[in-house]
Formats: structure tokens, sequence, C-alpha cells
């Protein structure tokens, strides 16, 4: 009779494997719940934002039938006089409604000048007969405006009559589309890759100061007996454990015109006039080190930990200078905990908002600080949630590198 | 440092250099929030040191700034919403994060590393992000400028420390105690519950305390979610710092303060008490 390799008996292998499925099916149960109200409370958001970028559906919803009429048009010259007379009749509605405002902004994104032309067309087809209308009113139009005739502004409304486009995504690359439609760099300014350029240096600076600062306590911490590296450690923890908003307000306390610092220097005679360091980018750089310091701190401490100090003294006792075992045994082997450190607080630094709008000023905002006044002030969520989306796809991939390197579960918290 | 052996004198300038540097780097992170505490006893509305608060006169120092928090409605609201906020949200994030956290140890897992990637991600993407999203998706639902809207979004937020926390836990724990106590005749509902929970107690409340304190701590999506009734203390600071500062803040912050310095210490009872 042929023997299976477990010595186990058909029956057998069946029962096992089923009890191996039920197992698997158990432990799936337990995920499955968080999974469900992760979906709901996060990932459907992000995925919402996701969609937001792409999905511009303003002139859709305000004149449905002149985008239907617009896309038979071969794009030359004026469009037919029928579709001029829908757009009249369209926009006589949307002025009764008090929605040609939201109209005019849409367009004037693409074609600059077109709120005060829709504004005052509106203002004007308000008060005709709409039954007259609906007989001249591609007349009426051309009467108002002779911008109406031109092919430019139907171009315009043609382009952001799609559902789905990425224009959004164009404004932020600070890329534009000529008359013609075609992708080119926008002549005027550069704001949003400045702006991302000057994101990633100062967390790029935040970093490197954080690992200048955090490198020596951490070799300190791990190398200082036991009872001493107790108390250390609590120094380390108290501020990673004290309110971020509390740090925050400390440094608004030591770095005003009157504040602290100011006052000590003035009273040292070092001098005359206060300085201006609050709303600075060096205030946000300093704020955001200071906050993020026990990310850098902390992984690298339980690195420095698990090495064994016998090859530094092995190193040592062969004849190499202190500097150079330094340099050749054991700073090789702290690699991880720096990269994960300097991860973890590149990361966190890239995202940060309230540290920069509370101490930033101008000079110090970040690219969230954008994110949030494209929701909260210009209203422009579609440019809102590109940006995000960019913001995010830098995430990601910082996180995907991380997650190499270090392995997302190996992180420790205490 | 163990190694008292110095091999030069440039060896042992340079260990204490690197001790000076280190003793300083800690001043560094401490000082800021020792002056704060201080600082909230002015009897001026200043941020800086008078010269009485310097001579030590009694006259500078009041409790003022203690005094405005008690009677203002704001923060009580703020302080009631806060902690209402943070339990509520603590608990969703505590129960399914623990539940999570037991399936991701089991052996049987599928798909591991994936479902914690996705777990751990609200700790990664950007606060804004969140926020932003949040605000779109969260409307088709009635849930913004909602109590339960900040709840969720909040517990979503602690999720990914009590799966840490646990998780780290029951590394240390022996699956085959889960085994006996199946093979003793015990339901796996009730081996989870007189097993398993009282083994990894320790993790499940530190991972707790961590959610809360993320709850207690967040501001940003307070900022895109909250209606005018939800107040919360960070929202409240947020908008003392944007707009009239005065040392009441500073009032809160010592308060705060005080806070942390006690969760911390539960904490550190917490991780003695672990089985090592």
């Amino acid at each position: 009779m042929h023997q299976n390799p477990g010595g186990l008996s058909a029956a057998e292998i069946h029962t096992e494997r089923k009890e191996q499925q039920r197992r698997r099916r158990n432990s799936l149960l337990l995920v499955v719940p968080i999974l469900l109200f992760l979906f709901f409370a996060f990932v459907a958001p992000i995925s919402s934002m996701l969609h937001r970028s792409i999905y511009n559906p303003t002139l859709v919803e305000l004149i449905p039938d002149t985008v239907n009429a617009l896309s038979n048009w071969d794009r030359t010259g004026t469009p037919k006089p029928e579709t001029l007379l829908t757009f009249s009749i369209e926009l006589q509605q949307l002025a009764k409604k008090r929605e040609s405002g939201r109209l005019a902004s849409a367009v004037n994104r693409s074609y600059p000048g077109a709120t005060s032309l829709i504004n005052a067309t509106a203002r004007k087809l308000r008060n005709v007969d709409p039954n007259q209308l609906a007989q001249t009113g591609h007349l009426a139009l051309l009467d108002t405006d002779p911008r109406w005739s031109e092919t430019k502004l139907w171009q315009a409304i043609d382009r952001l009559g799609a559902k789905y486009r990425i224009d959004n995504y164009l404004t932020a690359l600070d890329l534009e589309r000529d008359a013609q439609g075609n992708i080119q760099k926008r002549q005027s300014s550069n704001i949003y890759i400045d702006l991302y350029s000057k994101t990633l240096s100062m967390s790029l600076i935040i970093t490197l100061l954080c690992i200048a600062l955090g490198y020596p306590v951490a070799y300190c911490l791990a190398h200082a007996p036991a009872r001493v590296a107790g108390v250390l450690l609590v120094m380390v923890l108290l501020p990673f454990w004290t309110s971020f908003l509390v740090r925050t307000t400390a440094w608004i306390a030591l770095l005003q015109t009157n504040g602290v610092i100011n006052s000590l220097l003035q009273s040292v005679g070092i001098i005359d006039q206060p300085l201006e360091l609050l709303y600075t980018s060096l205030a946000t750089i300093l704020a955001m080190t200071h906050i993020l310091l026990p990310f850098m701190i902390l992984p690298l401490y339980s690195v420095m930990k698990g090495i064994d100090p016998s090859h530094v003294k092995a190193a040592l006792s062969l004849g190499s200078p202190p500097f150079s075992a330094f340099v050749r045994v054991y700073l090789p082997q702290t690699v991880p905990g720096l990269s994960a450190g300097s991860l973890l607080v590149f990361i966190t630094a890239v995202g940060y908002y309230i540290i920069p709008a509370l101490v930033g000023g101008t000079d110090g905002q970040m690219i969230s600080n954008i994110i949030a006044y494209h929701m909260q002030q210009s209203n422009n969520w579609g440019l809102a949630s590109a940006l995000g989306s960019l913001l995010l796809a830098v995430i990601v991939i910082l996180y995907w590198l991380y997650d190499r390197l270090v392995g997302a579960s190996n992180l420790k918290l205490s | 440092m163990t190694e008292a052996t110095y091999y030069s004198w440039q060896h042992r300038l340079s260990v204490w250099l690197l001790r000076l540097g280190a003793g300083l780097v800690l001043f560094f992170l401490l000082l800021p929030i020792a002056i704060v505490i201080p600082l909230s006893f002015n009897a001026e509305p200043f941020f800086t040191f008078t010269e009485g608060m310097l001579r030590l006169d009694p006259a500078a120092y009041s409790l003022e700034w203690y005094r405005t928090i008690a009677d203002s409605a704001k923060w009580k609201l703020a302080i009631r919403n806060s902690f209402l906020i943070g339990l509520c949200a603590t608990f969703i994030a505590t129960t399914l994060g623990t539940l999570a956290a037991v399936g991701l140890a089991s052996s049987t897992m599928p798909l591991r590393r994936a479902i914690t990637a996705l777990l751990l991600s609200p700790m990664i993407v950007p606060l804004i992000i969140v926020a932003a999203g949040m605000f779109f998706f969260y409307t088709r639902f009635n849930l913004v400028a909602s109590f339960w809207g900040i709840v969720i979004a909040h517990a979503a937020l602690g999720v990914p420390f009590v799966i840490i926390t646990v998780t780290a836990t029951l590394s240390q724990f022996d699956q085959s105690l889960y085994r006996a106590g199946l093979s003793m005749g015990a339901s796996p509902f009730k081996v989870f519950c007189t097993v398993i929970v009282p083994l990894i107690r320790p993790g499940v409340i530190s991972g707790a305390l961590f959610a809360f304190g993320i709850s207690f701590d967040e501001v940003i999506v307070v900022l895109f979610l909250a209606g005018p009734d939800q107040i919360t203390i960070p929202r409240q600071m947020f908008s003392g710092l944007r707009e009239q500062i005065n040392p009441t803040i500073l009032a809160v912050a010592t308060l705060l303060i005080v806070f942390s310095v006690t969760l911390l210490a539960t904490l550190e009872v917490l991780r003695r008490r672990m089985p090592k």
C-alpha cells in the first residue's frame, strides 16, 4: 500500500485540511470587523478624495443641455445657433436661481474674463421674456457681448463639460492647456512645484537636524547604566507624550516678539531690537524638530541597545583608532535605526499642518497648509484633492520604502 | 557609559563632548515644556517672565488664568467633549483592534502582510488628507458636524496604535495555551475571554491609552468635521493660538502636561507588569 510522507491516512489528511480551513476562517473572522470599519471610516473617504480630484461635475450639473449639444460641435468657428439658444435658456434659468456665479467662476479658470462676461450676460438675460428668449436667445446672447462668438470661449466651455478631467492635476503641477488644448508649462508662475520642493527640503532639513541631535542622545541612552538610562528615557518620553499643541504653545511663548528668548537676549544686551523669530520658516523648522526628535531617538535607541559592544572592543583591541572603530564598526550597525527614524520623521514632517499654520507665517507654509486653504477658503475642492493626492503619492512611495527597509510591522512605540 | 577605558585623550574628549551634546539636546527637549508651567502663573497677560516673577515676588504670580478656565463655558464644554469623544473612540478602536491583533497573531492568518499594512496606514497618511477625504465622504451620511462623525474618525486614527501594542504583547504569548484551553473542552470564545484577554491585558490597556491620547490631542480632523457644538480642547487651543493669544492657553497647557505625566506614569507601571 502506498504510504504518504506523514504516515497519515487519506481520511486523516482530509480532517486535518478541514481543520486548517476552519482555523483560517476563524482568524479571518477576527479581522473582518475592523476591515469593514476602516473601509467605511478611512479607505472610502480617501478614495472619495481621489475621485474628487478628477471629477468635475459643475458644468454638467449647471448646463447639461449645452454640454450635450456641444458634443456634436466640430470645435471650429462658433457653435450652431441652436446650441447658443439652448445656452441662453439655461443661463437665464441659472440667473433666476442665482447660480450663474458658480458657472462664471468655473469657466473663468480656463477662460480669463469669463466671470464678468457671464455675470453681466446673466443679469441682462434674467429680465428677457422666456417665450421670446426661446425664439431669439442666440441673438440676445451675441448682442450682449461679441465675445460670445469667439471659438476659444466655446472650446473652453466644451472642455469643462467633461465630467472627468485631469485639469486639477495640471494646475497642481503648474501646467496649463493652451488655446488648442495642448499641455504646456504655466507661464505666469511656479507656485505648487515650488511649494512641493520647499516642503520636501524643509522636511529634509528637519530630518537631518533630528539625526544630528538624536544620535548622541540615543547613544548615551543605550550605553548608560540601567538606572541612568531609565531617567534619560523618561526625559525623552515626556515630551513625546506631551500634547503637541502644548509644545507648539511653548514655542510661541519662547519665540514671540515679547517672548522669553527676545527678552532674555535684550536683557543680556546682545540685541537692542526684538528679533522676528515667530512666523518664519525658522520657527517651523525649530518647532517641528523639537516635536519629531523623539521619533528619531526611540528607534535609534532600540537598535543601539541590540548592538554587541564586543564588536567595537574587538576593533579597538586590534589597534583601530576609536573614531575609525566607530565609523567602520558601530555606525553601519545603526543604519536600520537611522533609516527607520529618518523615514518616520520625514514622512511625518512632509504632511504636517498645524505647526506651520501656527508658527510658520507665510514664509513657513507647507503643502498641507495650501490644501487646507483650498478646502476652507477658496473652496476649490478639486484642486485641494489633486494637491492632496500628489502628497499621498509621495507618502505612499516613502512608506513602501520604509516597509522594504525596516518592515512596517517592526514599528515599536515604547 | 560602560566603557570606562579611554584609549587616548582625544577619545576621552570626544566621549565627554558626546555626553555634553546629549545633555544639551535633552535640555532643548525639556526646556520649552518646563517654561510653560511657571509662565502660566503670570499675573500679567505676558508670554515672558516679568521682573517680579524673577524676584519671586508673590504678587507677580496668580491663578487668574486657571480661574478663567474654570469660569468659561466654552472650556468646560471642550473638556467634556474631549473626554467623551476620546472614551467612545477608544472603546471602538480597542475592541476592534484587539480582535484583529489576535487574528493576525494566529499562524493561519492569510494575507497577513497586506492586512497589517492596511491597518497601520491611518498612522502614515497625513491628517490633512484624511480630514479632507472624511469631509467629502461623511457629508453623505450626515456625519459632518456630528459627535459620532468625530468619534468614528478618531477611532480609525487610534486603531494602528492598538494593533501595534497588542501585537507586541501577543508575540510573547504562548500559542499552546490557546490549544490547551481548547483541548480541555472550552469553546474558542471562552478561551479568548478567560485565557487570552487576561494575559494580554497590559498590552490592551496601553493600546487603549495610546488611542485615547491620539483622540485627546487630535485637532485637524476636528477642524474639518466639527460643528459649533463639537468644541474640543485642542480645537479651543488652536483657535486661541490663532486669534487672541492670552495666558489662558498656558494654563491649559500646564494642565495637559500634568495629564500626560499621569498617563506616562500609568504606562510605565503597566510596562513593568508586562510578562518578560
